[in-house]
């Protein structure tokens, strides 16, 4: 029930942003086509400035994956995560997740697909997927938008972020299912 | 520190595809990588556009304002160093809201808009503020309400109950936006004293 409530609000929230925006701003007599000109004339700018960004990135992380070293890495780390009650199945997507959304749901969808989705390892790929973000694409692409070299404590910080998520994802799957 | 792994996933990467005969993978893999990578920022230029247009107007109708002062005790204490009016606020509050609620390519709009404002307030251009460390730690361990991605794809793959995974996300997340939080006010509170302590 309250499952649904939460899918129904994510289906209506951008259209009713929409309608809240437009209607607030037309109340307050303001000029809702010259501002939306106005504010948008900047986001082509902003988003052709990252491109460098992601190019290093996406080519860094296709060439780890596609070569195998990926797997071999998430072997060389089974042993490790075994300890806290990791399966095996789930090392890549662990490994994958902070490198690249797009590659981290598609593991997550081939292990749902692959295990069912109700199986325990199905579940955990789906908490997993949900818990922890792309912490690389994230730093990489705000920090280049605006120029910055020295990124101080916001990478260890992202990658503890990963692995706090990891292990919460891990504790609560092997304490409900 | 990502110069090493960057240089640590180029450089595996070519001796895995080497060592396994695959050096053809090489030429290929940079290639199309490359373009995924513009790919991606062709999709976000529409976003962005669409979102920066859709924030100008609630800002010029007072909305952002109004969220931004409910929310003023919570960024008075994560962002000391933002002056409490300024704009910054306004876009890190909406990509928040925007992560909470799953709704993924209106977040990166926002969030490199906050990232824009925050620089306007960086003393050393190319050094990060804590405000933005603060920023980038509360993005990337954002609680997760509506999953919304992963649940379709439970639904797709024909779960019983596709929705049974949001409780647990949303704890999970919980707990890491709060540890990852905490760890973030405990550096920024660390540093300062050290460099305090430097300067005498």
């Amino acid at each position: 029930m309250i499952e649904q409530i939460l899918t129904e609000v994510s289906r209506w929230a951008i259209p009713f942003l929409f309608v809240l925006f437009l209607v607030v701003g037309w109340c307050r007599r303001i000029p809702v086509y010259e501002a939306f000109i106005q504010g948008a004339a900047e986001g082509f700018q902003i988003a052709v400035r990252i491109i460098p960004y992601l190019v290093a990135m996406f080519v860094a992380i296709k060439i780890f994956r596609v070569s195998g070293a990926m797997d071999i890495f998430a072997r060389i780390c089974a042993p490790v995560l075994g300890l806290v009650g990791a399966p095996t199945e789930v090392l890549p997507l662990a490994v994958m997740r902070p490198l690249s959304g797009s590659s981290a749901l598609g593991l997550a969808t081939e292990l749902i697909y692959s295990h069912g989705p109700d199986t325990f390892i199905g579940r955990l790929a789906s908490v997993m997927q949900g818990t922890t973000d792309t912490t690389f694409f994230v730093l990489t692409v705000y920090f280049g938008s605006v120029g910055i070299k020295r990124y101080r404590h916001a990478v260890p910080l992202g990658l503890m972020a990963d692995l706090t998520g990891l292990f919460a994802s891990l504790f609560i799957c092997h304490l409900l299912f | 520190m990502l110069n090493l792994i960057w240089l640590f996933l180029i450089l595996t990467g070519i001796g895995v595809a080497a060592y396994n005969g695959r050096i053809d993978l090489v030429t290929e893999t940079f290639f199309s990588g490359a373009n995924e990578g513009v790919k991606v920022c062709l999709d976000l230029i529409g976003l962005m556009t669409l979102w920066l247009g859709m924030l100008e107007i609630a800002k010029q109708a007072g909305l952002v304002r109004v969220l931004a002062r409910l929310l003023r005790p919570l960024t008075v204490l994560l962002f000391p160093g933002v002056p409490p009016n300024h704009p910054a606020l306004g876009a890190i509050i909406m990509n928040i809201s925007a992560n909470i609620l799953g709704l993924g390519n209106a977040a990166t709009p926002f969030g490199l808009k906050a990232m824009e404002e925050l620089q306007k307030l960086n003393p050393h251009q190319e050094t990060a503020t804590d405000a933005m460390c603060t920023f980038l730690a509360a993005n990337t361990s954002c609680i997760t309400l509506v999953p919304a991605t992963i649940v379709g794809v439970r639904v797709a793959a024909g779960s019983a109950n596709p929705t049974e995974i949001v409780g647990p996300t949303l704890f999970a997340t919980g707990f890491t936006m709060i540890v990852t939080l905490f760890a973030d006010f405990c550096w920024r509170n660390f540093f300062r004293a050290r460099r305090r302590r430097g300067r005498k």
